[in-house]
């Protein structure tokens, strides 16, 4: 929350600011879409430790995080990349090796603790999962959710409907609403205050963006303020939200951006083949991420042909006959 | 015609899919199942995403339900909370028929899709939930997509992650769900359907070429298979439209 004109900073400044060591973390975008990459890389680059991520489905930043020891405890849905990978490949060895703690939730708890979070209710409800070991294991002990302040003390809760038998629904489970200390997520286009417009589908940005203390929106194109005033029922979040605004040209890539840019197939390919082995992904780490100063200079690395290939064509938003094999 | 299981598997789900059934669908041969259906025998069939995208034109096939593609010429794009709302909105989501696959199935049709070993030292992790848990505690049919091998085919799940019909007759209604449940697993093999009272696995059908012996050596518990039948392969038409008009690109096939 920042009421500020103009929050435009660089992507080291708003990272160094906002996301600390031990912090709890979401991040926007779903698996091989619109995850905010520049600034993933960013917080791997300055060696920000034991965050407490928060995803649904987003793929690709997760992992990468995962991968960079940047995360210790991770509340998820889903650890996948599509074709890519059908478990996110450092994600699968964090936990095999217990290097990081799982929380597992569904897609709908997931985006429904984020809406609360924003709602400023503790809990809502839903009609998943009853039953099943989403309900009755946890991976948080109840002494570590007891003795921290950030976690609340139960997973979830099932109850019998209150409004008895209301909506012919005789059970409800209750999961804990989400309020990070940062999220970050990645759009089309922002303007200096931070209104932002997210092109396609909005996955849960907004209410991951609402449900935390601080937002960083990085975007495509940076807009003066008052160009999104017009047209603005196509804005998704009013600038109240953000923290900071900052314009990072391909800010998705490797993932994709609609209307902007496809995933990059061959980036996510290497990236897999590397992830699987300790040796090769140190070295795609110090190639590709510490190896680069900037989102642009890997942007640069990743190479024209390979950025070319995917630009988005105008009519359907994506990169047509890409070869994606 | 010539065809390999991928595509019997496809057209299989394909064929129990019908005009005006929304269809959720995952990644991989899900999707390429509800884009079979929509492309031969259910041109009225919806497709729709766990992303918040409905009746996408999909000129060529996602490689995610986040993949852009799923994104152009939807009816709307909307989020996640759209997308689950639809499924649990008992007025919608009544004709909702979902596809999903797991690592684990047992012969209720619960599924793990989670870890196998115990889920605080897992011997292998999987992705998790996702939206399949979601989707197979509201709708009212859902099709499995399954590996036919003995681990996967088990007396007890690891973790159980998405509900079948949990312990039994009656149990998903305890539990609290409204009614509905899997109908089918289709398999590298063949079909398998649930009782109508039991609500156990039976064996419905078999691939040519394969017995009802062959399935149940590759099966941890046994299934009734007194009512199986070999299975009708794809036609050429089908197989036509499904290699031209699905997957020209070969992504999946």
């Amino acid at each position: 929350m920042n009421l500020k004109q103009d929050k435009v900073m660089d992507l080291k400044t708003a990272v160094s600011t906002y996301v600390k060591d031990n912090c709890h973390l979401s991040i926007g975008g779903f698996t091989i879409n619109r995850n905010p990459m520049a600034a993933v890389y960013e917080i791997i680059r300055q060696k920000v430790k034991n965050i407490h991520l928060y995803a649904h489905s987003n793929g690709q930043g997760v992992d990468e995080l995962i991968g960079g020891g940047c995360v210790s405890r991770l509340e998820i849905a889903y650890g996948g990349n599509g074709k890519f990978a059908s478990t996110c490949i450092r994600f699968r060895q964090a936990v095999e090796k217990k290097q990081i703690q799982v929380e597992d939730y569904t897609n709908y708890q997931m985006t429904l603790r984020f809406l609360a979070g924003s709602m400023g209710v503790p809990f809502l409800p839903c009609r998943s999962s009853m039953g099943t070991d989403i309900i009755n294991k946890w991976g948080f002990s109840p002494e570590m959710r007891q003795d921290s302040d950030k976690l609340p003390d139960e997973k979830v809760v099932t109850m019998d409907n209150p409004f008895s038998g209301w909506m012919d629904t005789e059970k409800v489970v209750l999961v804990p609403a989400i309020q990070t200390d940062v999220t970050i997520i990645h759009v089309q286009k922002a303007d200096r205050r931070g209104n932002c417009r997210i092109q396609g589908l909005t996955f849960a940005d907004a209410e991951q963006a609402k449900s935390a203390k601080h937002l960083i929106v990085t975007c495509e194109e940076l807009c003066d303020n008052g160009e999104l005033k017009t047209n603005s029922d196509q804005n998704q979040i009013p600038f109240i939200h953000v923290d900071a605004v900052v314009h990072v040209p391909h800010g998705a890539f490797p993932t994709a951006c609609y209307h902007y840019y496809d995933y990059a197939p061959q980036y996510l390919k290497t990236y897999g083949q590397k992830a699987k082995d300790d040796v090769a992904h140190r070295e795609y780490l110090e190639e590709m991420v510490h190896g680069c100063e900037t989102h642009q200079d890997l942007i640069a690395k990743a190479g024209p042909e390979q950025m070319a290939a995917i630009a988005a064509d105008p009519i359907t938003g994506y990169a047509r006959n890409l070869d994606r094999k | 015609m010539e065809y390999t299981l991928k595509e019997m598997m496809a057209i299989t789900a394909a064929r129990e899919i019908k005009n005006e059934d929304i269809v959720f669908c995952g990644t991989g041969i899900s999707m390429l199942a509800a884009m079979a259906a929509k492309n031969i025998n259910a041109p009225e069939s919806v497709i729709f995403f766990e992303t918040g995208a409905i009746d996408s034109k999909l000129e060529e096939i996602p490689l995610a339900v986040g993949d852009p593609r799923v994104m152009y010429y939807s009816s709307a794009n909307g989020g996640l909370l759209d997308a689950f709302a639809t499924m649990q909105n008992p007025i919608t989501g009544q004709h909702v028929l979902g596809i999903l696959g797991a690592a684990q199935v047992d012969k209720f049709g619960n599924l793990n899709s989670t870890v196998i070993g115990d889920y605080h030292a897992p011997k292998t992790r999987f992705s998790g939930s996702g939206g399949g848990c979601d989707m197979a505690s509201f709708v009212p049919r859902s099709i499995i997509f399954m590996q036919h091998e003995k681990r996967k085919f088990v007396n007890k799940l690891d973790y159980l992650t998405s509900p079948g019909y949990l312990d039994g007759p009656g149990a998903r209604e305890k539990a609290g769900f409204p009614p509905g449940g899997p109908v089918m697993v289709i398999t590298n093999m063949g079909v398998m359907r649930f009782h109508d009272t039991t609500k156990e696995m039976y064996l419905s059908a078999y691939y040519p070429g394969i017995s009802p012996e062959m399935i149940l050596e590759r099966m941890e518990f046994s299934v009734d298979i007194s009512r199986a039948v070999e299975a009708t392969p794809p036609t050429a038409q089908e197989l036509t439209l499904l290699r031209e008009k699905c997957d020209h690109q070969r992504l999946i096939l």
